[in-house]
């Protein structure tokens, strides 16, 4: 009879990048935690909402779309997206939303806990939707919501009249945060926090930018985990650090011809939209076992804001991937194929997120047409589980890698 | 050299075997696809037809939904792929093939030398794939190959949803409840399968000649609408819902070369 032999798992580096980011990413819940334990107020806030802010006035705040993930990589989605549809909640809002809106209800959640907020920070620079969400949260526990309206912007730059609208906005908040918690605002604090998110994002962008070697040193998917460091805890000391241990085990990769990426690298995709946390296995599988490498995605470096002092930083904000127009998040993707030696795009239409996937089958045609790559794409979805078909998925990759592979042989 | 293509669909099984990459030795189709006996129907009567075992193929590929456990062989391609070198092979010079199958439609640009250059497939809902039909013509009472002949018949094509099998379903059930002719609304059933395929050829872009494929292909209402759609003509053959075996036969030959 064969003997079933356990795979030994080495316990981790503790000076790891992987496990200085996983440390990190699980201490903003238990910091959150331990702050509401000892009665501070605690947050709920959007991703992209100036995370500068609450980190400068020392508020302890989690984030409801990085629970919802958490939440749907573990098995949850499903249960908690029936719950928020059993409220009257339509399956046509995005399950993030659901996830958070149901769990607001049931307060629990064994995939992934958070402390029940005293107050919602919304910024929809990401999306509208989370307007509604965020006013339902705040209208259902009765608590104060402080918005940070961001337009859609048709330019390539920033007007002065936008800066100062938004500015005005961002000062607001801060005005009403101190007023709410009690807490002030430093200067000092504030430049110390630009420091270290500026580090932070850096180094997180400069480790992305490594998959221009080939073969990439990293494995795309590593950045889905890892960016949680960047959406809960950029503007942290430690997160500068992790991040710079990350940057550097890529550059060491690089110059041992070793990745993270545990197959042979045969063709390099570019991946767009947000990940589809229910099927994560499932979808990073079906890439790696046809040796295809997911090199690069918008949604990792839509985390990485650089600015030289406070109007730079309201700047920054209005240039995330969700509030720029068709033609300047095109150029920000080709400009991403072309540095990393794209071989085709796999574009996940994300039943869940309007904004994200409506106005991609226009932006991915033109994506393919300027770096003359073929283009697949694949219905899924960022939370709920019910919107996936793994053999649909596997038919689309398949098409997408022999295109790729004939490519390849035609030269 | 003989090769043997073995594509195992949702809903049919079919199986081609060509000798030395461009004769097309025999075919055949089994009702059943993926999990049932048909794709073991389909093989033992390709064989028999052919006069030749397992022995005596030199290399086997299977496409279509099932291929991954295709018992015969661990060589697979996607039914794009074959799809595609099927009706080259077929029409030669074919620049866009529209493949409707059981349940997933897919249109297919081809360049010039007959390599798959890109895709796109029908998104989650069956409303535009074999599927659709086999429901409505259940509702109707009639076989589903009845359909397209109705479709031809009709002077006044009913209008039914293309977005969703369900909301078409009750669309269909109400009309015929307020006694709409038959062949008007198998001409509305065709046309709505018809403009949700034509709505993903001109999002990847038409270029003639175009080609169909599949089992949907032999409607001719649905060609039809399709050509009504596109403004353009849509070639066929009988050999359509095998050219996905056809192509992966032609795969397996040409991955011996």
């Amino acid at each position: 009879m064969a003997e079933e032999i356990k795979k030994h798992r080495p316990p981790p580096d503790p000076n790891s990048a992987k496990y200085k980011l996983g440390q990190i990413a699980a201490k903003a819940y238990s910091d959150a935690q331990a702050a509401k334990d000892r009665g501070e107020p605690v947050g709920w806030c959007a991703s992209n909402f100036p995370v500068e802010i609450p980190e400068t006035l020392g508020l302890a705040v989690v984030y409801p779309e990085n629970q919802a993930a958490g939440i749907a990589a573990r098995g949850g989605g499903a249960r908690l997206c029936e719950e928020a549809e059993g409220d009257g909640y339509s399956n046509d809002i995005c399950a993030y939303a659901r996830i958070s809106l149901a769990y607001a209800k049931l307060k629990s959640a064994p995939e992934q806990d958070v402390p029940m907020p005293d107050f919602v920070l919304c910024c929809n620079n990401i999306c509208n939707c989370m307007i509604k969400w965020y006013e339902n949260l705040a209208r259902e526990l009765n608590i104060p919501m402080i918005m940070i309206d961001i337009p859609f912007n048709p330019d390539y730059e920033v007007s002065d009249e936008q800066l100062a609208y938004v500015r005005a906005q961002f000062w607001d908040a801060i005005h009403q945060l101190e007023k709410l918690t009690g807490k002030k605002w430093s200067d000092e604090k504030y430049k110390e926090v630009m420091e270290y998110s500026g580090r932070t994002s850096r180094a997180w962008l400069a480790a992305t930018a490594t998959a221009r070697y080939t073969p990439s040193p990293f494995n795309g998917f590593d950045l889905l985990n890892h960016m949680a460091v960047m959406v809960t805890a950029r503007g942290k000391k430690e997160a500068a650090e992790a991040m710079e241990t990350l940057l550097k085990e890529y550059e060491d990769n690089h110059e041992k011809g070793v990745s993270t990426f545990r197959a042979e690298e045969k063709y390099r995709i570019m991946f767009e939209g947000i990940a589809c946390w229910p099927w994560l296995r499932v979808t990073s599988t079906g890439l790696k076992s046809r040796g295809i490498n997911m090199v690069t995605t918008i949604y990792a470096d839509a985390f990485g804001f650089i600015y030289k002092d406070f109007d730079d930083m309201c700047r920054a904000y209005c240039k995330v991937p969700n509030a720029i127009n068709l033609e300047f998040s095109r150029d920000k993707r080709v400009k991403l194929c072309k540095d990393n030696h794209v071989e085709g795009l796999l574009v996940h239409t994300n039943r869940s997120c309007k904004l994200w996937s409506g106005f991609m089958y226009e932006m991915s045609r033109q994506i393919g047409e300027a770096c003359d790559i073929p283009v697949a794409s694949f219905d899924g979805d960022q939370a709920d589980p019910r919107n996936f078909s793994e053999a649909q998925y596997d038919t689309r990759v398949q098409g997408l890698m022999e295109i790729m592979e004939a490519n390849k042989e035609v030269g | 050299m003989f090769t043997l293509g073995v594509d195992i669909g949702s809903t049919t099984s079919k199986c081609a075997v060509l000798e030395d990459g461009a004769s097309l030795t025999v075919t055949s189709i089994a009702v059943g696809g993926m999990g049932t006996r048909g794709p073991q129907e389909a093989l033992d009567a390709v064989l028999a037809q052919a006069g030749l075992t397992l022995n005596d193929i030199a290399s086997v590929v299977a496409t279509g939904y099932g291929r991954a456990r295709c018992p015969w062989t661990e060589l697979q391609a996607s039914e794009l792929t074959c799809h595609a070198l099927g009706a080259h092979m077929v029409f030669p010079g074919v620049r866009t093939v529209i493949d409707i199958g059981g349940q997933d439609a897919k249109v297919i640009a081809l360049n010039g030398q007959g390599r798959m250059k890109s895709f796109l497939m029908n998104d989650k809902c069956a409303a535009g794939t074999g599927r659709f039909l086999d429901v409505m013509a259940s509702v109707l009472q009639i076989p589903v190959e009845e359909l397209g002949r109705r479709a031809l018949r009709s002077e006044h094509p009913s209008a039914v949803s293309s977005t969703c099998t369900v909301f078409a379903e009750s669309e269909v059930i109400s009309q015929l409840a307020n006694g709409v002719d038959l062949d008007d609304l198998a001409a509305g059933i065709c046309a709505s399968v018809a403009a949700r395929t034509a709505a993903l050829a001109k999002r990847l872009g038409v270029v003639p000649p175009l080609c169909m494929s599949g089992g949907v292909a032999r409607n001719a209402g649905v060609r039809a609408a399709l050509e009504s759609a596109l403004g353009a003509p849509v070639l066929t053959s009988e050999l359509a819902q095998l050219l996905g075996a056809v192509g992966a036969a032609l795969y397996a030959y040409r991955k011996q070369h």
